[in-house]
């Protein structure tokens, strides 16, 4: 095994166009795992840690181009005016330990469909910053996650940051665990406000083989807010609406019976965070003053 | 292989002929005579292995050992001078958050950097901070108490006395 | 910054704390403890551990924790399937991997014992022909580096012939079940209904049929309680050291040194003497180091290679490394007057024992005899049985047997309650057995019983504020809700619900066991004062015997310096560090010793100043204060004086009144040497909609007889509870029905409760002397982890309105359907 060490993002990129074999190492969460365990033993392991900008974020324009190894405490603590949805989701990503390592570029490159940041990416329309020595590709998240941990990068591409939309209106992210604390998805679902454009998106994690949208539900929801001019009002959806809301969040899954939970329980559960999520994000929406505080 | 130099707990170490995969708490615990931060689970779901890096509470079984070449690492070894007890690890002492003491290093590293960020949490800070390291023995709650008890203490003494 | 060595000296004694300690708001023992005056640090005050300090400096040195020069890393090849025949095995690769230095299968091993076992030597130390469950054990790899190890052992080709799996009583009973042991020649063959049935118990009393048709209520029901793992967060682990006399060292984590060393040393062909074992630092235990692990084949690796081997499960090995605790399915039938008493009580208990025999045996005896759980009843009839399965082995938990019993008793006398009509407290409380009572087995419970108390005690705590969430202003924290962190409600869905449990649980071993222990006390001179020095081979797996140890010396001795000794096999057994039965026996056996040890000081100053001194004729001579003190409280001479140069050593077995085996057919018998009680209640919050269960509160209330160390009495107490909190909610190892492989064998996946899944736990503890035991104390570490999880699986049928019949309890049963 060779253990690289780029000192620059450069030079990170001429391995990996060398040695597209390469695994990208930053936060190690998966990657160390792997290697502990015997599960994987790759020819090389491609270092990212000592490339400085992969860790800093940008925010001067309507987006924030977010360093795929930010680690997900300083995304909880300092963007949470700007992705709200996200810092929500990074707050309940495994261990304080973790967080303090861990970066969504893992997150996409593991491309795992439990991955906390998926749901939030999905809602806030992120776009994946792909870079390779033979350029930039901005790949829409939509068109991201291609399969159970495939995703759409290149071999010899590197994840350089995502770029996020800056919150226009409330962003909302529930995760189901069996456990308080320190636990992988059973399900999750992640929404998005976005009252510039008068849409809404959603994000759903661990209930289909990939993280998706639940692209119907967004469209019936969308109809209902524009046809009872709710946008204007802020008054919230009609209960049946945020009903049908919710079913067709669920009828948007297509998950497994596994370890972790039936497949009945996720669709069922995701349309449960589905209507709440919804009624939280509505709220913040017509300007209640609810804080929820426990959480960055 | 390779070679590996870092600084822990205020040394400069270095370890040769490390295999590429090894994790940091590898070369802690079998190359650096640094036991210490413990090998429960590793895979970053017991915190047994918590040490700061950069000053940061990370598990040690999730740094591949190069990725801290240059970096400096504050194991349980280093939360005290030789000889000497810091306020929290004779809280846990006090307290009887200690049995069978393997999850112990790591929920010391955990709690004395949240005693460093936060000289006054409140118990459901506690909570979130240590929620990373589990422990088998106690139920938490006489963890709890050493905490409370360290954050009593660290703040009835004087600045210059902490550890 | 504190001094160390005043820290450690200082004993903390509750309530002579810091100022600042005390407007902290902590380490008030909310409980009632009788202190006794006595030596300083002596028994029933809360002395710190002894093994404390280096606990929290990293220096403790754990089985893990061992380094060696020139040592190898073992490493075990583990069998990917059930249930097959091994056609063949090649280790010819692995073995010509560079840096592999030994790879060892059935066939090198040394004698024809083959084969261990704790009471049944059913268990191949290298699987031989055939495989019998996921992960058993088939080669041993020893390498320069653990990852050498474990890629040379990847190498190894083994080629196997599947075979039908048995996963459950109808696959492993039916009549052409293939048989897991034939020729089985252990004692209980000749009595099973059925080869794949390791052992049977039933227990008769009184006329149930009878009884029955005096009930006006009758509930019956069927249960399930599912695989749980110790986990210990110190996986299997030690060093073996090959001696120049051709024996070996071995330094490892156990929970019963001599008993490890019985079955290894005629699998190595080695005389037990040469087979030298040292306890290393144990990282918990919970019963899953009664059973041998890497010991043998770390020795068998060694004596090959001529080097140091260690050994260390990560793990993924450690689930299958240890036995786990015995999944269950229970069918109980209670009856009651419809003035709330009980008539009868009839049971099934089938025990999943898995591939080898492990302790199956007396966990079925466990079963049986504490089936009914703390009532009265006349009337009874159990059966209890252990299985042979392709299943993982099962063996030794906190709680054995008895665990199982009360989630499936205490949900029907919940049930049954209900169908009487009666308060679910006060019903426990009129069938409460009590001093006198008489058990399904016959025995009478001759100490005290205060079952309808404990129940009083948890009953009558304030109960804990409603939506703790609300920080005010319409402000919610959710890390106070179900779900935690992961936001998954601001107070939408969440009901509350209350629960209560009572449980029973025998101390010691039983059914005729000749349970004993062994300790050496020596006393001498050191620096002009008496100091004790206890050696015991008792293993310390964080339970704090040997703060135990320390407090009794003093009391007894008078003194204040106090050593203890490394426990190894250089002193006499000391039993299992399990059934809660060490602070009794190992404890006794130190008492004793003291006692002999102070008969012996007495009769040296006799012999050195009686004659002048006429006061060391009288009777009621102490040790006190490193003094000889006369029963008017008079000085009669110090310690050191007495001593002089001499030191004065005894080593003394010291055993517990005998027990006797139940009779095999009606169960009777006095099988138990003593009963533990106690009861919690449960308060959780729980979220309807998505089954998420956050428990509020977790009282305690138990009777300990006395507390020898107040402070490490409620932390067994507390950690006992949340173990059972953590088997009512979310640990289970899953099992495949049809390929019988473990599912979820990590961290990952079997989930273990977190500080945030873990609620304050207020304890009650009582003090009722048992006057057989030593200085009234009844064993601690097991009877908290029975009634914990009945009483939180009660709380969230109350909050759910749910016929809960099987724990954990997983969000989707509480969902779906």
């Amino acid at each position: 095994m060779e253990f690289l060490r780029p000192a620059s993002w450069e030079e990170a990129l001429a391995v990996k166009a060398e040695h597209p074999d390469a695994v990208p190492l930053a936060g190690g969460t998966d990657v160390m795992v792997e290697l502990n365990f015997g599960h994987r033993r790759p020819e090389r392991l491609l270092d990212l840690g000592r490339i400085a900008e992969l860790e800093e974020w940008e925010g001067d324009g309507p987006a924030v181009r977010l360093g795929a190894s930010v680690p997900y405490t300083r995304i909880m603590e300092g963007l949470r005016p700007d992705l709200p949805g996200l810092a929500l989701a990074a707050h309940t990503v495994a261990s304080p330990q973790i967080r303090n390592r861990g970066g969504v570029g893992g997150n996409l490159g593991t491309a795992s469909p439990a991955g906390d940041a998926h749901p939030a990416l999905l809602a806030s329309g992120a776009e994946v910053e792909a870079v390779s020595t033979r350029g930039t590709r901005l790949i829409p998240i939509d068109d991201f996650y291609l399969g159970p941990k495939r995703n759409a990068l290149a071999p010899d591409e590197l994840i350089r940051a995502v770029r996020v939309r800056r919150a226009g209106g409330p962003q909302q992210f529930a995760k189901v665990g069996t456990r308080n604390a320190m636990v992988i998805a059973v399900c999750a679902f992640g929404l998005a406000l976005h009252p510039e454009s008068r849409t809404l998106r959603t994000g759903i994690g661990s209930a289909a083989p990939t993280p998706v949208r639940a692209r119907e539900a967004e469209e019936f929801l969308g109809g209902v807010l524009e046809e009872e001019r709710c946008w204007d009002t802020g008054r919230p959806p009609p209960p049946s609406a945020a009903r049908r809301f919710a079913e067709l969040c669920s009828a948007a899954c297509s998950p497994i019976d596994d370890v972790r939970g039936t497949a009945a329980y996720r669709r069922r559960a995701v349309g449960v965070l589905a209507r709440r999520t919804l009624g939280w994000a509505w709220q913040e929406y017509r300007g209640s003053a609810r804080v929820t505080e426990g959480v960055a | 292989m390779m070679r590996v130099r870092l600084t822990v707990n205020g040394r400069l170490r270095e370890a040769d002929d490390v295999w590429e995969g090894e994790s940091l708490l590898y070369v802690l615990r079998e190359r650096l005579g640094l036991p210490g931060s413990k090998n429960a689970c590793e895979q970053g779901e017991c915190g047994s292995c918590t040490v700061r890096l950069d000053g940061v509470p990370v598990c040690a079984c999730l740094v591949a050992a190069g990725q801290a070449e240059g970096r400096e690492v504050v194991t349980v070894e280093g939360l005290a001078p030789e000889g000497e007890l810091s306020t929290v690890q004779k809280a846990f002492i006090d307290a009887g958050a200690v049995q069978c003491g393997f999850c112990t290093p790591g929920l010391l590293v955990a709690a004395d950097e949240l005693l460093d960020r936060e000289p006054k949490p409140a118990d459901a800070d506690i909570r979130e901070a240590l929620s990373g390291n589990l422990c088998r023995c106690t139920g938490y709650e006489k963890i709890m108490d050493a905490v409370r008890l360290a954050a009593a203490r660290r703040s009835a003494e004087p600045e210059g006395d902490r550890a | 910054m504190t001094d160390l060595t005043e820290g450690h000296a200082a004993p903390a004694v509750p309530g002579v704390r810091s100022e600042a300690d005390r407007r902290a708001g902590v380490l008030g023992l909310p409980t009632r403890f009788t202190q006794r005056a006595g030596n300083v640090g002596g028994v029933g005050e809360s002395v710190p551990r002894p093994d404390g300090v280096l606990k929290v400096t990293g220096e403790f040195a754990y089985s893990s924790d061992l380094w060696h020069e020139h040592m190898l890393w073992g490493h075990l090849l583990r069998s990917t399937t059930a249930h097959a025949d091994i056609l063949s095995i090649d280790v010819s690769e692995a073995l010509a991997t560079p840096g592999v230095h030994a790879v060892l299968t059935y066939d090198d091993l040394p004698t024809e014992v083959r084969h261990y076992g704790l009471e049944i030597q059913d268990t191949p130390v290298l699987a031989h022909r055939r495989i019998r469950h996921h992960g058993e054990p088939i080669a041993a790899v020893a390498a320069d580096h653990p990852e050498i190890a474990r890629r040379a052992a990847e190498k190894i080709k083994v080629e196997y012939r599947e075979l039908p799996v048995l996963t459950d009583e109808e696959s492993a009973t039916a009549p052409d079940a293939i048989v897991l042991h034939e020729d089985r020649t252990d004692h209980h063959a000749p009595h099973v209904p059925h080869p794949n049935v390791v052992h049977r118990q039933p227990i008769v009393r009184g006329d149930v049929e009878r009884a029955a048709a005096r009930a006006d209520f009758v509930v019956r029901g069927e249960y399930e309680f599912g695989m749980q793992d110790q986990a210990f967060l110190g996986t299997e682990s030690g060093m073996a050291v090959p001696a120049e006399d051709g024996g070996v060292d071995l330094y490892v984590a156990t929970q019963w040194l001599h008993a490890d060393r019985r079955q290894i040393a005629p699998v190595l062909g080695l005389p037990e003497e040469k087979v030298r074992m040292t306890l290393a630092g144990v990282g918990g235990a919970f019963g899953g180091r009664e059973d041998l692990s890497m010991q043998i084949h770390a020795c068998l690796l060694a004596l090959r290679t001529g080097r140091p081997v260690k050994m260390v499960f990560n793990r993924y090995e450690s689930f299958f490394g240890h036995v786990h605790r015995h999944p269950a399915r229970l069918v109980y039938e209670h009856g009651a007057t419809k003035d709330g008493r009980l008539t009868h009580v009839r049971a099934r208990i089938v025990l999943d024992g898995g591939a080898y025999a492990s302790s199956s045996p007396a966990v079925v005896g466990n079963a049986a005899s504490l089936s009914v759980g703390p009532y009265e009843v006349d009337a009874v009839e159990v059966e209890a049985l252990a299985l042979y399965t392709n299943n993982p082995p099962c063996g030794a938990m906190r709680g054995f047997g008895a665990v199982q019993a009360c989630f499936a008793y205490e949900a029907q006398m919940d049930r049954l309650a209900d169908a009487v009509g009666m308060d679910r407290v006060a019903f426990r409380q009129l069938n409460a057995m009590s001093q006198g009572s008489v058990m399904p087995t016959g025995q009478v419970v001759d100490s005290p019983a205060p079952v309808a108390e404990l129940l009083r005690r948890v009953s009558e705590l304030p109960l804990p504020a409603e939506r703790p969430w609300e920080t005010g202003g319409g402000g919610v924290d959710v890390r106070a809700l179900p779900g935690g962190l992961s936001n998954t409600s601001h107070g939408e869905g969440v009901v509350r619900g209350v629960g209560y449990a009572v449980g029973i649980k025998n101390v010691g071993f039983s059914e005729g066991f000749d349970d004993y222990s062994t300790a050496r006390v020596r006393l001498e001179t050191a620096g002009g004062e008496a100091v004790a020095s206890v050696h015991t081979a008792m293993a310390e797996v964080g339970q704090g015997g040997v703060t135990v140890h320390t407090q009794i010396a003093r009391t007894e001795l008078g003194v204040t310096g106090v050593t203890v000794q490394p426990a190894d096999t250089r002193v006499g057994s000391a039993g299992s560090t399990s059934a809660s039965r060490q602070t009794y026996v190992t404890g006794g056996a130190v008492k004793r010793a003291c006692e002999l040890v102070r008969e012996r000081v007495l009769e040296l100053g006799r012999a050195r100043f009686g004659a002048t001194q006429p006061a060391w004729a009288s009777d009621g001579l102490r040790l006190e204060g490193g003094k000889v003190v006369a029963g008017d409280g008079a000085v009669l001479a110090g310690l050191a004086e007495v001593l002089g140069d001499e030191a004065v050593e005894v080593e003394t077995e010291w055993r517990h009144r005998p027990t006797r085996p139940f009779d095999r057919h009606t169960g009777q018998g006095d099988g138990h040497v003593q009963y533990s009680f106690a009861a919690h209640r449960a308060v959780v919050d729980v979220d309807v909609e998505l089954g998420l269960v956050k428990v509020v509160e977790l009282a305690c209330a138990q009777d300990v007889g006395k507390a020898v160390n107040p402070l490490a009495v409620v932390g067994q107490i507390q950690g006992g509870s949340t173990q059972g909190l953590g088997v009512a909610l979310m640990e289970e190892i899953v099992v495949d029905r049809t390929t019988g492989l473990v599912r979820n064998p990590s961290f990952t996946d079997y989930l273990i409760p977190t500080i945030l899944d873990t609620p304050p736990m207020p304890v009650e503890v009582l003090e009722l002397a048992d006057e057989n035991a030593p200085y009234g104390l009844r064993g601690v570490g097991e009877a908290p982890t029975l009634s914990s999880t009945p009483a939180i699986l009660a709380a969230v049928r109350a909050a759910t309105g749910l016929d809960l019949r099987r724990t954990p309890v997983r969000p989707e049963h509480l969902t779906d359907g």
